[in-house]
């Protein structure tokens, strides 16, 4: 197999990663309350189980999937249903949420129950206890973990690839899962590897994780076929499909999915929690967690409650520095900034980033100059000059044609602008508009 | 020699001339499409700003209507009414009822009233705001002050208060539409000006939540609808909604109980006070 350990274009910004690349992950205390939006994932929203005044026990179920593209959701606390109401959702809508007052005095013991024993189940049982955990992929777009596990019978799928790379500068919570938590890391991929009856895994890893790479190689079973492969450092190396084509060079056709070329591409912290299910026996409550940025006195690796709002996970690492200006949910290349501290944390938030006045001032934007330095960086290898013309001309049934569905707004593009044209930012814009108007991109 | 010369190419351009001259009179005759004279009339009447708001795609296609009698002169929102009359009296035909309507903004909440949560400051316009987190406003339905509106506005109607909100001129609003499509939260919608109650508020939250992020939201109390006559206005979603089919029973009355008057009673154009706030805020 001929690996190239990297993929054309794309962009290379600093690391920043040292601020909590050495951080222990911990816990913090239990926050005094949780929001628990019933829409965290890819799908149909989950649908509400409970009623204001009712006592819920960390790990129950508060709302119910509804549909194959849905997952539940599960009290990650013990306390009591305060209210279901519109609460702030990190993509800047309100959405419908289950409002938990945390009780102060319980040891949040989840209830005893029954851990089902993962090597007496069959694929179809691994799947539908996979979909009950309430499962996601942790790494940002929070698709339902169950929905990956099950392609359609057609598709003949050869390989699990492993995602690592956590390319998005700041972010270190897959680092600290490979290395705190790799057998965890490698029991999920042998459930995975059994759900979907492959026998080839492999896990793509930037080489700036030296001890990440080590401790997954240390601990790797003999008796599985895992591959631990260690990738040039590179923006965005974490979307799957250039993943795909660094650590085992196949190509991903255009409006495809990964599974068209017989792959499934898993982040290793999604892969750690289906191992979680399995030990602990308790669904998707809780999730790793970077607080970082040089707007945060405290930059730690944490691991909250899901529904705990930013106020309280800030407060974990110390309270927001004086110059602290802009708070990001995700990294600083595709992350959401953030309006509002009462915003939870979702099953999908990958870190929580605080940018501090220098690093957030405004800056002013020019004229473009056809300098083609964004073509050279686009990781789909589109034409982002043309495509930011039309973007300020609003004509977005032309961007279509230009192959807009194919942008991830992955930011290289903004990055490397010597104007400083926020590209990703209007090809974003874009894609809201035609959202609306029904168009699929 | 040269004299052969001219005479011949006069003569070759000559009969290509009359060939092609005689397939021309010949096409005239046997391919004529008749066209009503009073449709190029019409339109040269017609303000030619081909906006849309009749309902067609341009101003010929309307003067095509007209005179087809499928079309009123009123139905043009953007001829005053003396204009009307005139392509009125051209054709012979009833003015038809004008019923003017205007551009209306759902959102009452300026800087001087609503919570700005965190301050926007990438690419300005409305559209590119509300992709970041709503746009930093506290209230995730309210208007976002970047005038996107203001400049997709074709007649100079629409005009940005100081506290960031845009106030329709009745006078040259044409309700031709294309602020209800620009809006990124939906704040627009075309009303005839008879329609005096309005809810100058989105907002689905209720209560206090919605009273702390903006002075002027609708709370979802449901006074006005008590206050109002039999199902002039209801409650859906935390939002009072008035019933414009039951128009004639609205009364000012109404809004007298509002607690935050984000229920309104218009006489002219939106937020007179706001306007004359900002006059005695400038001075």
């Amino acid at each position: 197999m001929s690996t190239r350990e990297f993929f054309r274009h794309g962009v290379h910004p600093p690391e920043l990663k040292e601020l909590t690349a050495a951080e222990r992950i911990r816990r913090i205390p239990f926050p005094a309350q949780v929001v628990l939006p019933l829409r965290q994932h890819i799908g149909a929203p989950a649908e509400v189980l409970v009623r204001p005044g009712d006592r819920v026990e960390r790990g129950d179920k508060i709302a119910a999937a509804n549909g194959f593209v849905s997952v539940p959701v599960h009290a990650s606390a013990t306390g009591v249903v305060r209210e279901i109401s519109r609460a702030p959702h990190p993509d800047g809508s309100y959405a419908e949420a289950v409002r938990i007052d945390v009780d102060a005095h319980s040891a949040q013991v989840p209830r005893a129950r029954m851990i089902p024993d993962w090597r007496g189940l069959d694929a179809k049982q691994l799947v539908a206890a996979i979909q009950e955990g309430g499962l996601v992929g942790l790494g940002g777009a929070a698709f339902p973990t169950h929905v990956k596990l099950s392609p359609p019978p057609d598709q003949k799928i050869d390989m699990v690839v492993l995602n690592g790379c956590e390319c998005e500068p700041y972010l270190t919570t897959d680092h600290r899962t490979m290395v705190e938590y790799p057998e965890r890391v490698h029991l999920g991929t042998r459930i995975m590897m059994t759900c979907l009856g492959v026998d080839k895994a492999v896990v793509g890893i930037e080489r700036n994780k030296p001890d990440a790479i080590e401790a997954m190689r240390a601990t790797a079973p003999s008796d599985l076929d895992i591959d631990i492969v260690p990738l040039t450092v590179k923006y965005p190396q974490g979307a799957e499909k250039m993943l795909i084509k660094a650590v085992i060079d196949r190509e991903v056709p255009e409006g495809g999915l990964p599974m068209n070329i017989g792959v499934v591409v898993q982040n290793v912290a999604s892969v750690a929690t289906i191992a979680e299910i399995f030990e602990t026996g308790l669904p998707l409550v809780e999730r790793i967690l970077t607080v970082t940025g040089h707007g945060v006195r405290k930059p730690r690796n944490l691991i909250v409650p899901v529904g705990t709002m930013l106020r309280d996970v800030v407060a974990a690492c110390g309270g927001l520095s004086d110059d602290a200006a802009e708070i990001i949910m995700g990294g600083p290349m595709m992350g959401l900034a953030q309006s509002s501290l009462d915003t939870p944390i979702l099953k999908g938030t990958s870190g929580v980033v605080v940018l501090n006045e220098e690093q957030a001032s405004p800056r002013a934007t020019y004229p473009c100059i056809r300098c083609g330095h964004c073509l050279d960086a686009c990781p789909v290898f589109l034409d982002p000059q043309h495509l930011g013309s039309l973007g300020l001309n609003q004509e977005y049934p032309s961007m279509m044609e230009h192959h807009l569905s194919t942008c991830m707004l992955c930011g290289c593009c903004s990055y490397v602008c010597p104007s400083r044209i926020p590209l990703s930012h209007i090809f974003g814009v874009a894609k809201a508009s035609l959202r609306g108007q029904g168009v699929k991109v | 020699m040269a004299a052969t010369e001219i005479a011949v190419s006069a003569l070759i351009l000559g009969g290509v001339g009359t060939v092609f001259g005689v397939f021309i009179a010949f096409a005239n005759r046997k391919l004529k499409v008749w066209e009503d004279p009073r449709i190029g009339e019409v339109e040269e009447l017609l303000p030619g700003t081909n906006c849309g708001a009749c309902g067609t795609p341009g101003c010929r296609a309307f003067a095509e209507g007209l005179v087809a009698a499928e079309q009123q002169p009123s139905g043009c929102t953007v001829m005053g009414p003396d204009d009307v009359d005139d392509v009125a009296a051209y054709l012979g035909v009833d003015a038809g009822e004008a019923n003017k309507r205007v551009a209306r903004l759902l959102c009452a909440g300026g800087a001087d009233v609503a919570v700005q949560l965190a301050t926007y400051n990438g690419h300005a316009t409305c559209q590119a705001a509300a992709a970041v987190d709503g746009g930093g406003k506290g209230c995730n339905w309210g208007c976002l002050g970047l005038a996107d509106c203001e400049v997709a506005c074709d007649f100079n109607a629409i005009h940005m208060t100081p506290f960031g909100l845009p106030v329709v001129d009745q006078e040259l609003c044409t309700a031709c539409n294309d602020c209800v499509e620009v809006c990124p939260k939906d704040l627009f919608v075309l009303m005839p000006v008879e329609q005096q109650l309005l809810v100058q508020c989105r907002s689905l939250l209720e209560g206090d939540a919605a009273e702390e992020l903006c002075e002027v939201a609708c709370t979802g109390c449901g006074l006005c609808a008590k206050d109002a006559a039999e199902g002039v206005i209801s409650m859906v979603d935390g939002l009072a909604v008035v019933d414009y089919e039951r128009n004639e029973a609205a009364t000012v009355a109404a809004i007298e109980r509002c607690p935050t008057r984000a229920i309104t009673w218009l006489d002219g154009p939106q937020f007179p006070e706001s306007q004359r706030a900002a006059r005695n805020f400038a001075v």
